[in-house]
């Protein structure tokens, strides 16, 4: 559904992404991990058409889109839940998620917006109960429930999900790997998540790429990469070789 | 001595009503781009040089005045199009100097065309005075002050009620996320352009048959504007509006009572002491939102 074929990504001379290829099949979650800085957000702005890659190609749903600007990605069906969420916080929840429907204004009746918002409501209750509230009040975890609503209102066929669980609480952050598993499962969503905690994204997506300082270095099954050593070492905080020792 | 107080607070706001549209236009502006647009007293200028010229020329008053208003928001928009947008990502300093540039043009492009005169607009409705509070009050400044209230009232509605009023609203708080959910930030900024050259317009077309009108009304007006628009606290647009009605008050009690001479300076002392005391603005309190 989704395919990169050797990305390179700059800002200014400094080059964040170097000759990165991926690609998610539709129905996959497919995690991203690396540490910080190794480029992932990049590659997601990249992906989404907020930034210009110099070189390389990114297709989604047969279509290249490497050139397109990012209302008309958003209309194709992909969207992305940015890191930090990014909600619009002096905008009450409901305006926030109207506005992830922008794009579909005019295009599709108003009858399917109200359901879809409805459905939103539906699978995040606490979103309804402070639908009037600006969103800057909401917590952490609401504000990602929000954040992902919001990016469903667009009626994606696939979501970039940048680091959703950061800064929440363990509980949280599983109820929200949960809930992202439900959407795949539920409605065939397919996800691209990225993630620093490689343990949780890897438990609950099939296939992940480690990304270090730009590049590509792993890829495979989560069952593999959760078994690799370098991944234990550098990103699950864990060395069986000593363990063992 | 307080005999003179009803009728200067009546002229004030008439004046204060103008400074306020300016400040909102600034507030747009900034809220949606991050820059301070200081041809936005040159929006004024137009929307009463325009209407003067028009009314000339031989339209009808109330056509006269929607044309000006029309093509000076017009000229907004062409001057996010043409010049802001091609400069593309720099620092808002940057921008910010060329709106100085662009307010220097309009001003020269007027003043070359129809001269240095200052040019007057009929009243809307007869120039009898009407006795309110013991103060003699033109018709005018009534229209002044309806006309402001009933463009607040829409502009509140098309922000809260609003696809595109929120569209630009999320893109003053969030313009990454906005540009994720498909808002184009560059037609916002467009249009932000665009609602401040039709604010900075009405303003001056309804306040010209008052105060008269020159190209160089702008300067002065800019900055009482861009004064207005700090005293109620950047970036709040009920703050601006409510800074201009203030300022407008202050500078006419303070030319009444003290002296005419210094109206001017009434404006900007203050602003100084304001920023000494509470540098955020009257309506501007420390953002607080959870993390």
């Amino acid at each position: 559904m989704l395919t990169l074929t050797n990305l390179d990504i700059s800002y200014g001379k400094i080059q964040a992404v170097r000759r990165a290829s991926l690609h998610v099949d539709a129905g996959e979650i497919v995690a991203l991990i690396g540490a910080n800085g190794a480029g992932k957000t990049t590659l997601l702005t990249a992906i989404s058409g907020l930034l210009r890659p110099s070189a390389g190609t990114v297709s989604f749903d047969g279509q290249d889109i490497t050139k397109a600007a990012p209302d008309k990605i958003v209309r194709l069906g992909l969207s992305h839940v940015p890191e930090r969420r990014l909600v619009f916080k002096p905008l009450s929840v409901t305006d926030n998620l109207l506005l992830g429907s922008y794009t579909r204004r005019g295009r599709v009746p108003r009858a399917e917006l109200d359901r879809d918002l409805e459905s939103v409501y539906a699978m995040f209750p606490v979103l309804r109960e402070r639908s009037g509230q600006p969103a800057g009040t909401l917590s952490g975890g609401e504000q990602q429930m929000l954040a992902i609503g919001r990016a469903l209102m667009a009626g994606p066929k696939m979501l970039l999900l940048d680091e959703p669980g950061m800064g929440l609480a363990p509980t949280v952050c599983r109820d929200i790997f949960k809930r992202v598993t439900e959407l795949r499962d539920e409605r065939g969503l397919t996800v691209l998540l990225v993630e620093q905690n490689a343990k949780s994204a890897l438990a609950v997506a099939d296939r992940g790429y480690v990304l270090e300082t730009g590049r590509v270095i792993l890829q495979g099954q989560s069952s593999e990469l959760l078994a690799n050593r370098d991944v234990q070492r550098a990103y699950l905080g864990r060395d069986k070789s000593q363990e063992e020792s | 001595m307080f005999a003179g107080a009803p009728q200067y607070l009546i002229s004030g706001l008439t004046v204060g009503a103008t400074y306020g549209l300016t400040a909102l236009g600034f507030t747009m502006i900034f809220n949606t781009t991050g820059i301070i647009n200081f041809a936005q007293g040159e929006f004024v200028m137009l929307g009463g040089m325009l209407a003067v010229v028009l009314q000339k020329a031989g339209a009808p008053l109330p056509v006269a005045i929607m044309l000006a208003v029309a093509v000076t928001a017009l000229v907004g928009c062409l001057i996010e199009r043409g010049v802001i947008r091609p400069v593309g990502r720099t620092a808002p300093v940057n921008l910010v100097i060329i709106t100085i540039g662009i307010s220097i043009l309009l001003r020269g492009a007027v003043m070359l065309i129809w001269g240095k005169d200052t040019f007057a607009l009929p009243p809307f409705s007869g120039s009898a005075p009407l006795a309110i509070l013991g103060a003699a009050v033109q018709p005018q400044s009534l229209w002044v002050l309806l006309i402001t209230l009933l463009l607040l009232v829409a502009l509140k509605l098309f922000f809260s009620r609003t696809i595109h009023g929120k569209a630009m609203l999320a893109c003053a708080c969030e313009q990454k996320a906005a540009a994720l959910m498909g808002i184009s930030v560059d037609r916002m900024a467009m249009l932000s352009f665009g609602l401040s050259g039709f604010l900075g317009a009405v303003g001056g077309a309804i306040l010209t048959p008052i105060t008269l009108t020159s190209y160089d009304v702008g300067v002065m007006l800019g900055l009482k504007g861009f004064a207005a628009c700090i005293l109620g606290g950047l970036g709040n647009p009920f703050g601006a509006a409510a800074g201009g009605l203030i300022l407008g008050v202050l500078e006419s009690f303070g030319a009444g009572f003290v002296s005419s001479a210094y109206k001017d300076a009434f404006a900007f002392i203050v602003l100084l002491a304001l920023l000494f005391v509470k540098p955020t603005g009257l309506f501007g309190g420390p953002k607080s939102d959870r993390v």
